[in-house]
């Protein structure tokens, strides 16, 4: 006979039954957590007020309106002297960042898309070579790229006076790479209105010529005639304006150059060494996305009758593209933020001028630390939601 | 020739060898190297460019280089073509600096000791065939606390300053803190970012997305100027230990995401079969779900991992002296100024064997746990 050993409903107390109710635990888990997290925020402000009292320092933002009093090299958007306010130094820093950021976003897509693309070669030599290259780069930090490729344009580059000399127009020296300036007079304008239409056209053509395709079959030289059209349009309101464009040729003047555009050494380094080693973990990602299309994909547009580069255009890319975004943001991302190392070598970004002089200067640690985190933020956001768009815009769409 | 005349019946000639240009080196070399117009101008470059860079560099590193001398002049005295070479007798000269920083000379047996005991942590965890692994387990988690004591000093050993750390002891240290201690806030972090309970995981969201916005060198800068700020009004707080906080968690953050993508792997049919065997939350992940979960994130966690170590760098900046550091550092004396290139190749190996090493494992890992078909 079975005998059924009861084990009989131990009462125990409240808490114990409040723990033991899945909801209940879960409130008592946030209470406790918010508690905690709110009493850690609350002993930090605590300890922040006391701590600037004693050193006599207040929390504020004025420091921004004040003179700077340091000098900003590389500037090329706007105006800036050592009389400036701290405030325009920071916007100095947030477009070098930017311009770093997007010229080193070009140069590593373009340079990781080749390189991915090598990689896949047949070509046993090449394939090897590119891998070897890419395996270096990837495990050297990129700090050391930065401070070699720095120390290789400033050392090993001449002297303005033995600048090497592209047709007596563009200069390499290793005070930056000297080119000729655009100089706009009037008239320009309407070059410029000129070629925002012809985009326009473009635009609203490309939409029309894949509705005709999209009803007929029809298929439109959409790239010849857009590159046509926008090429054509602005060259002739070129000409009429009576060629509106005049050139600022770098000079040579005592020990440096004058007129004319620098690019400096320290943007040249932080440009090359961020793009090519961030290009080495594209290289990977566009590896991987085009092997991930399958060979089926392939040999079914050539049974449509596609011809190769259709079938590369048209088959291939969309879908190697929906494995290669998401990753390709976060390298864009870390570019971005790797960018913030321009410190180690003098290239005046955001955190070299209010994250460093500034601060210096000021000793307002943590207004300044506060406007660097909240750029670097809105920048990562903004990139992130682009980047989101696109690869909503690629996705595969299912019904 | 008349062997070749011979006819044979349908079906009744013997297996010929394959022609020679087909298979061994010569099939190879067609097939691999000559096998399209393009091809072939491909590897006519890439010979070109094996040969334009190979040789010299192999002469610069090794065949005209210098091992021993006392600066940079008798260096390039020794050299046919002075600069042609490297000089490898700087690096020689301050191997101690790079290895151990300004760590005090009479004690510099703690750090030895410290790199064997780091070894023989290791190995109990990368290799999972070792007899009493389990002992060996054990002793890893314990190591960081014994070779902290170490290190440090105090509790009878004489104490040593950690602004005299320095050089690959520096690396190390950071590295090592940093993968031992960020692996599990990592998880927790990814776990809080799951949960049902949206207070835990708005907290953990935050947390993980703002770290991941801003770069290392900002958060770096906060330690090393800011966080006194934060502190109790006459707290000292070690650099070295805000950096390695700093980097544990930065690193952590990224931890997080890896798992995260791991554990969205697991499908909901695990979770459920683990209910319905009456196991609690912690039992569940601990026994059925993190196994799987950590398994597929290998590869992210140590790329994650690769990361750090290479981050470690960053904290020349705010003025620690890592082995980059050390390097510039050098580079300052007029004795040996110029030899810079040096100082980063050999900075360069140096990481280059450590983060390859880690790649190459973590690749040996996915293959032997990959238990699909």
């Amino acid at each position: 006979m079975a005998t059924i050993t009861e084990t009989g409903p131990d009462t125990p107390n409240l808490l114990t039954r409040l723990w033991r109710n899945q909801k209940a635990r879960s409130v008592i888990i946030q209470i406790v957590t918010l508690t905690v997290v709110f009493a850690a925020l609350a002993l930090i402000l605590r300890n922040v007020v006391i701590n600037l009292e004693t050193v006599g320092k207040e929390f504020s933002f004025d420091f921004l309106l004040y003179p700077a009093g340091y000098d900003i090299t590389f500037s090329p958007f706007i105006e800036y002297s050592s009389r400036s306010t701290h405030l325009r130094a920071a916007f100095v820093g947030i477009l070098n960042t930017l311009l770093v950021a997007a010229c080193g976003i070009v140069l590593a897509t373009v340079m990781g898309f080749i390189m991915g693309i090598l990689r896949l070669s047949r070509n046993w030599l090449v394939n090897r070579i590119v891998y070897c290259f890419l395996e270096f780069t990837r495990n050297v930090p990129v700090l050391l790229h930065i401070l070699f490729i720095h120390g290789l344009v400033v050392t090993q580059l001449p002297v303005p006076k033995k600048a090497i000399n592209f047709a007596d127009t563009f200069f390499l020296t290793n005070r930056g790479f000297f080119i000729p300036q655009p100089v706009w007079e009037p008239g320009a304008g309407i070059v410029a209105a000129t070629f925002v239409i012809s985009v326009a056209f473009v635009i609203l053509f490309k939409r029309w010529a894949k509705k005709i395709q999209d009803e007929t079959g029809r298929v439109y030289p959409v790239f010849w005639i857009s590159t046509g059209v926008i090429v054509v349009m602005t060259v002739a309101a070129f000409l009429s304006a009576g060629m509106p464009l005049s050139w600022g040729i770098p000079e040579l003047k005592g020990f440096n150059f004058n007129g004319g555009l620098a690019i400096k050494p320290e943007f040249i380094a932080l440009w090359l060494a961020l793009s090519y080693y961030t290009s080495c973990f594209i290289a990977e990602i566009v590896r991987s996305g085009i092997l991930a299309v399958s060979y089926g994909q392939t040999e079914a547009a050539y049974a449509l009758g596609l011809r190769p580069n259709r079938t590369l255009r048209l088959i291939i890319i969309p879908q190697a593209l929906r494995v290669i975004i998401p990753p390709l943001t976060s390298q864009y991302l870390n570019l971005t933020k790797n960018s913030s190392l321009a410190i180690a070598i003098g290239y005046m970004d955001i955190v070299a001028t209010i994250g460093g002089i500034t601060l210096m200067q000021t000793g307002k640690e943590m207004e300044t630390m506060i406007i660097v985190l909240l750029m670097y933020l809105i920048i990562s956001l903004l990139i992130s939601v682009f980047m989101n768009w696109y690869n909503k815009k690629m996705a595969l769409v299912e019904r | 020739m008349a062997d070749a005349m011979r006819t044979y019946d349908i079906g009744q000639h013997p297996t010929l060898p394959a022609p020679r240009t087909e298979v061994g080196v010569l099939g190879w070399v067609k097939h691999n190297l000559l096998s399209t117009p393009l091809n072939v101008a491909l590897t006519i470059l890439a010979i070109w460019f094996i040969w334009w860079v190979v040789p010299p560099l192999f002469e610069w590193v090794f065949l005209d280089s210098v091992w021993t001398a006392e600066s940079r002049k008798a260096c390039w005295d020794k050299m046919e073509v002075p600069e042609g070479a490297a000089c490898w007798a700087f690096i020689k000269n301050r191997l101690e600096l790079f290895v151990y920083g300004f760590y005090p000379a009479p004690l510099r047996w703690r750090v030895n000791l410290s790199f064997v005991l780091l070894i023989m942590a290791i190995v109990p965890v990368l290799y999972d065939k070792m007899p009493g692994r389990k002992f060996g387990l054990l002793y890893a988690t314990a190591f960081p606390f014994i070779t902290g004591w170490l290190l440090v000093g105090g509790f009878g050993l004489s104490p040593v300053e950690t602004d005299q750390f320095g050089g690959i002891l520096l690396t190390l240290i950071i590295g090592v803190t940093g993968i031992s201690f960020s692996l599990p806030i990592g998880v927790l972090l990814a776990l809080g970012r799951r949960s049902k309970m949206p207070i835990v995981r708005i907290l953990c969201v935050l947390f993980v997305e703002f770290i991941r916005g801003v770069p290392l060198i900002a958060l770096l800068f906060i330690a090393s100027s800011m966080l006194n700020y934060f502190l109790p009004p006459g707290t000292v707080f070690d650099l070295l230990m805000r950096v390695l906080i700093m980097v544990t968690l930065f690193s952590a953050a990224y931890i997080a995401e890896v798992v995260r993508g791991g554990l969205q792997g697991i499908p909901s049919g695990q979770y459920e079969a683990a209910e319905s065997l009456g196991l609690t939350y912690v039992k569940a992940h601990w026994l059925i779900i993190l196994p799987q979960a950590l398994k597929i994130s290998i590869p992210g966690i140590v790329n994650t991992f690769i990361g750090l170590f290479k981050d470690t760098t960053l904290v020349l900046i705010i003025g620690m002296l890592d082995p980059l550091g050390v390097g510039r550092a050098s580079l300052a004396d007029a004795v040996w100024a110029g030899l810079a290139r040096e100082v980063y190749l050999f900075v360069a190996v140096f990481f280059f064997i450590f983060c390859f090493s880690m790649s190459r494992y973590s690749l040996f890992l996915e293959r032997k746990l990959d238990t699909g078909h």
